[in-house]
C-alpha cells in the first residue's frame, strides 16, 4: 500500500486519491488566442523528475498540490493550494461585440 | 533433416546465424537518422531502404533492439476502432501483418485467432453496435454477437448470470490476430541491415542541434552525427526526446502492466477483452495466458510491477475464466505508454522542417507497426504526408480536432 499525505486528512492509501494533472496557472482567457488555449488544455511538460501536480482526496473532495518525482514515484511534499493562491480568482468575460 | 538436427544438437559450437551485423563506427553524416530501435524505428528504416532507395540511415537506439515497448506489449493485432481515420489506418496494418512473414522471408508467427470484446451493460452494447457498423462500412470483419455465439466461440468463458458483471453480448472481430512481437522488430532490423542501414545500439541521443528551423545534427553519447532528416520513434520517451528539438507534445506517460502464467495445454483460441472488468486475456502458442491491460492511475516514468495491479488483473481474469485461479504466474511487467488526449497517435510533420514525429502510441503501437513503417517512410522520402496519416498530425490539437478512440482502446485509463 502506497501512502499519500493529504494536508487535510493526513496519510491515506493512495487509492483514495485522484490524480488531477500538472499544475499550471490558467492563462487569462480574454487575452489568449486559440493556439495558446490549445497548448494550455492539451499540451503537457510530462517531465521526468520532480513535478508539481494537482491531487484530490476523493472521499472528502479536498483538492491540494503535491511535489512528486515521476521517475522514482517518491512524493516529496504535499501542500494546500492556499500556498499558491492568496486570493480568489475572478473569471471575467468580455462580451461578444458582434 | 532428422540427422541434421541431431548433428546440430550434439555439436559443441552452435552455428547460430546472426540476424544482422550491428554497426560499429558512427559515420559523420547520415541522410536519415531514426531515433529509437524498436518495431517502429526499424520498420521505417526497412521501408526507406527497400522501397525508396534511401540506405544511408542510422537507427540510434539507447538500449538494445526491440527492448522497449516492442518487447513489453501484449501482441494484439486488430482494427475494430471507432473513427474512420482509425479503422482505415489499423485495417491497412492488419493486411500488412498478414503478409509480413512473406515480406521478410522470416516467420513472425502470425496467428489469425479473432478477437472478442465483451459487453456487460446496455451502454456497452450500444457502443459495440456503433463500432460494428463503422467497421463493416469500412470493410473490417466485425459484428455484434449474442450470448450463445460467445459460448460457442469461447466454451470455457464464465457465462453465469450470477457473476458480478454478467456477459450480455460481444463484439466479434474475426480479423483480430497476434504475432511474435520480438520477431517483428528482428525481421525489420534484419531486412534493413541487409540493405545497408546501420543499427547503433547503446547509442543515446543527448541533444538535437537546430539551425534556422532545421535539424542539422544530433549529439549522442558516442559523438556528433550530421543528418538530412530525423525521425523520432521512441514511444515512452516521446516527450523527453521531442523537448530536445523544442517541440511540446500533448502526451502524458503512464505505466501499463501485464502478466503471464506458466504454459498450459491449449484451451483458448480467440483474444478475449472486457472493458468493464478492465482485463484482456489470450493464450499464446506456447500455452501461456497473457493477462493484460492494467494502467497505473497516475503518470510515471518507471516500469515497476505493483501488487495492486496484480490483484486487480487476477481478480478480473478469474471472473472471466475461473479455472485461472489455479494458474501460476510466471512474470509481471510494465511498459511506459505515451498517452495522447484522444487515444490516437501523433504522426507526421513537426514544427521543425526536417524532423518527423512518430509518437503518442499509448497502448496501440504494436498493431500499427507495419503501416507506420510504410507511411512514415513515404513521408520522409517524398516530404508529402500520406492521406492515411494526415488526420494524426500534431496540428490537430491546435484546431481542437481530436480523433476520439478512447472507447475502442482495450486498456482503461
Amino acid at each position: 500500500m502506497k501512502l499519500l499525505t493529504c494536508p487535510l486528512n493526513g496519510p491515506r492509501n493512495i487509492s483514495e486519491f485522484t490524480y488531477g494533472g500538472e499544475f499550471h496557472l490558467m492563462p487569462d482567457q480574454n487575452k489568449t488566442d486559440a493556439r495558446q488555449w490549445a497548448e494550455y488544455v492539451f499540451f503537457h511538460d510530462n517531465a521526468a523528475g520532480v513535478v508539481t501536480e494537482w491531487w484530490c482526496h476523493t472521499a472528502s473532495t479536498f483538492w491540494f498540490l503535491a511535489e512528486r518525482n515521476t521517475i522514482t514515484d517518491q512524493v516529496i511534499r504535499t501542500f494546500e493550494a492556499s500556498e499558491v493562491f492568496s486570493q480568489r480568482k475572478a473569471f471575467s468575460v468580455i462580451e461578444d461585440q458582434a | 533433416m532428422p540427422f541434421g538436427l541431431l548433428k546440430y544438437g550434439l555439436s559443441t559450437d552452435y552455428p547460430a546465424k546472426h540476424h544482422f551485423t550491428p554497426a560499429t563506427e558512427l559515420k559523420k553524416h547520415y541522410d536519415v537518422v531514426i531515433i529509437g530501435g524498436g518495431g517502429h524505428g526499424t520498420a521505417i528504416a526497412y521501408n526507406l531502404a527497400k522501397y525508396h532507395g534511401i540506405t544511408n540511415i542510422a537507427i540510434l537506439e539507447k538500449n538494445y533492439l526491440g527492448g522497449g515497448n516492442t518487447a513489453r506489449n501484449t501482441a494484439v493485432i486488430r482494427s475494430n476502432y471507432l473513427t474512420e481515420a482509425g479503422v482505415n489506418f489499423y485495417s491497412e496494418s492488419v493486411k500488412l501483418f498478414n503478409n509480413l512473414s512473406n515480406e521478410f522471408n522470416y516467420n513472425v508467427m502470425m496467428e489469425n485467432r479473432g478477437q472478442l470484446t465483451l459487453a456487460h451493460s446496455d451502454a456497452a452494447i450500444r457502443s459495440f453496435r456503433w463500432r460494428a457498423e463503422v467497421n463493416q462500412h469500412l470493410g473490417v470483419r466485425s459484428e455484434l454477437v449474442d450470448r450463445q455465439t460467445i459460448a460457442e466461440l469461447v466454451p470455457n468463458l464464465n457465462m453465469s448470470e450470477d457473476s458480478r458483471f454478467p456477459i450480455m453480448a460481444g463484439l466479434w472481430h474475426e480479423d483480430g490476430a497476434t504475432a511474435r512481437h520480438d520477431a517483428v522488430a528482428w525481421g525489420y532490423a534484419k531486412g534493413a541491415c541487409e540493405r545497408g542501414v546501420e543499427l547503433h545500439q547503446l547509442t543515446e541521443v543527448e541533444d538535437i542541434e537546430i539551425t534556422q528551423g532545421r535539424v542539422s545534427a544530433v549529439k549522442t553519447n558516442r559523438g556528433r552525427v550530421e543528418c538530412g532528416a530525423v525521425v523520432q520513434a521512441v514511444a515512452g520517451a516521446s516527450s523527453i526526446v521531442a523537448k530536445k528539438a523544442g517541440i511540446p507534445l500533448p502526451i502524458h506517460c503512464y505505466p501499463l502492466q501485464a502478466m503471464v502464467t506458466q504454459p498450459y495445454k491449449p484451451v483458448l483460441t480467440p483474444h478475449v477483452s472486457s472493458p468493464q472488468v478492465h482485463v484482456y486475456v489470450h493464450q499464446t502458442s506456447r500455452g501461456e495466458f497473457v493477462i493484460g491491460g492494467g494502467s497505473d492511475p497516475y503518470p510515471l516514468y518507471h516500469t515497476r510491477a505493483t501488487l495492486e495491479q496484480r490483484e486487480s488483473l487476477s481478480a478480473a481474469a478469474m471472473e472471466l475464466f475461473p479455472f485461472l485461479a489455479q494458474a501460476r504466474l510466471l512474470r509481471q511487467w510494465a511498459g511506459t505508454t505515451d498517452m495522447t488526449p484522444d487515444y490516437s497517435p501523433i504522426m507526421g510533420l513537426s514544427p521543425v522542417e526536417n524532423y518527423y514525429l512518430d509518437a503518442g502510441w499509448g497502448t496501440w503501437g504494436f498493431k500499427a507497426t507495419p503501416i507506420c513503417g510504410v507511411t512514415m517512410a513515404e513521408l520522409v522520402a517524398t516530404k508529402k504526408v500520406p492521406d492515411l496519416i494526415k488526420p494524426f498530425e500534431l496540428e490537430r490539437f491546435y484546431r481542437f480536432e481530436q480523433i476520439n478512440e478512447a472507447g475502442a482502446t482495450a486498456a482503461s485509463h
